[in-house]
């Protein structure tokens, strides 16, 4: 039997499990999206075009997606904030601050494979400057300082699996964003809530 | 089997009679001694008290959630064209404040080097904090000024960037007040300067020097606290993360565009 402090929950203490609450929702509409979204570079903007006006309630189960995920990515933060104030990253906790900050940038990481997904101007052109910013990369992009590799062989063409966002940009986002990414954070998550519960629970009054 | 109980184990604090108080209320047979004894002072069950609790602020944002997706629907642009750069790209929402940073900064730096430095910073956050027990568990402001001072000044400063960025920026990421118009393309700005590479090197390395020892000359008691090691990595990153405001000051206030030119790269 798991005994938790009285008044645990208060605004600043549902920010973690609003996230997880988020992520749910995410998980729970993202596949009936993928029924009707093909991840090519000819139909995919006119699949959520479909998804939005003639797929029954597409448009409501994409609209619940994308802004779930708009709160899952504004709570994680506020939930690391939080966890900071209140030093819940101090012994015994530290593991699970490290976890947390993975699970940070896996959080950032769905979010941005998921807006190219659309294939439309604005999930082009936001991913080119991602691109661009993996291409500019000391050492490992071919643009940027003290570039060492050829540009058919850097990080910004593994990422786009190209030297431009076409095809195999799109497949590889796809994969990211709907099995290599969420299955990463659903088996960080888990084990970042039973490190929770190995550190003693949560911090409180322990 | 109450009175029996309070004889033998309880001692008779007033804590104690307050519970007990609350006992008489309660049948014997469906009162368990682990509630009296096991159950520690203003603690509730993890399941189901507190799932239950979370779960109706989840029912409340899941309201919230189909109310928001029904009334206004995810944005849609027209198709992708390579061919054509729209002269308004704005990456998503959440990364703004680092495509704000492309606009004082080279892109290996705003999108690589800093997002690097603040991931990187916070993993190191239980390792750089030199105290174990500060504050755990509750807000602790005046205890731990510094920790808490850098980490919302670090955190309120991307989310001012991303406002900036959001709704500040408008054609080809020009600068308008919220009173301009912005379908009126802006002129281009004015000539941006650099400085000689001797007085880049010069204001870095001062910067640096300062940031690193003026700290440890004024708080003494805190750098031996410390530690050296702690210490160094603390200041180095807390000197990254204060030249992003110096960097933004600089551009807008003296038009300078980089602060080191070198062959290789420019800060």
């Amino acid at each position: 039997m798991k005994w938790v402090p009285l008044g645990l929950v208060r605004y600043t203490f549902c920010l973690g499990g609003l996230s997880v609450f988020f992520f749910l929702l995410c998980i729970l509409t993202g596949p009936f999206l993928m029924l009707y979204y093909v991840p090519d570079v000819n139909r995919a903007y006119s699949d959520v075009m479909d998804i939005m006006q003639v797929v029954p309630f597409g448009a409501f189960v994409r609209n619940v997606h994308r802004w779930s995920a708009c709160l899952m990515v504004l709570c994680v933060p506020l939930h690391m904030l939080r966890v900071f104030l209140q030093a819940a990253y101090k012994p015994p906790r530290q593991l699970n601050w490290l976890v947390g900050i993975t699970l940070l940038i896996l959080t950032y990481l769905l979010c941005f494979t998921g807006y190219m997904l659309p294939w439309d101007q604005e999930a082009y052109w936001g991913a080119t400057i991602g691109a661009t910013m993996a291409e500019n990369t000391p050492i490992l992009g071919a643009k940027g300082p003290f570039s060492v590799l050829p540009s058919d062989k850097d990080i910004h063409y593994i990422m786009l699996g190209g030297t431009v966002l076409d095809q195999p940009t799109l497949s590889r986002f796809f994969f990211a964003h709907c099995i290599a990414i969420p299955g990463a954070l659903a088996g960080l998550m888990g084990f970042h809530f039973y490190n929770i519960h190995r550190a003693g629970g949560m911090s409180g009054p322990l | 089997m109450i009175e029996k109980v309070i004889e033998e184990e309880v001692p008779t604090t007033e804590e104690n009679k307050e519970r007990l108080r609350l006992l008489t209320v309660v049948r014997g047979e469906t009162l368990r001694n682990r509630d009296i004894y096991e159950r520690p002072p203003r603690y509730e069950l993890f399941f189901p008290n507190f799932v239950m609790k979370e779960l109706c602020v989840g029912l409340a944002f899941l309201i919230i959630i189909f109310t928001w997706a029904y009334y206004k629907d995810a944005p849609l642009y027209e198709l992708s064209n390579p061919a054509e750069t729209p002269s308004h790209i704005k990456a998503a929402w959440y990364f703004v404040g680092l495509q704000e940073l492309l606009a004082y900064f080279d892109p290996y730096l705003a999108g690589v080097i800093i997002p690097s430095l603040i991931l990187g910073g916070l993993y190191l956050v239980p390792f750089l904090d030199p105290d174990p027990v500060k504050g755990i568990g509750r807000f602790a402001f005046k205890e731990r000024k510094f920790a808490i001072g850098c980490f919302l000044g670090g955190y309120v400063m991307w989310y001012a960037l991303l406002l900036v960025g959001m709704f500040f920026r408008g054609t080809y990421w020009s600068f308008y007040w919220p009173w301009e118009d912005q379908s009126v393309v802006k002129a281009t700005e004015v000539a941006l300067w650099s400085f000689p590479l001797p007085a880049g090197i010069a204001f870095l390395v001062c910067y640096g020097l300062l940031m690193l020892l003026l700290p440890a000359v004024i708080f003494q008691d805190f750098f031996f606290r410390v530690g050296l090691i702690r210490y160094f990595i603390t200041f180095n990153l807390f000197a990254a993360m204060c030249f992003v405001p110096i960097k933004v000051l600089l551009r807008n206030g003296f038009h300078v565009k980089y602060v080191l030119v070198t062959p290789w790269f420019n800060i």
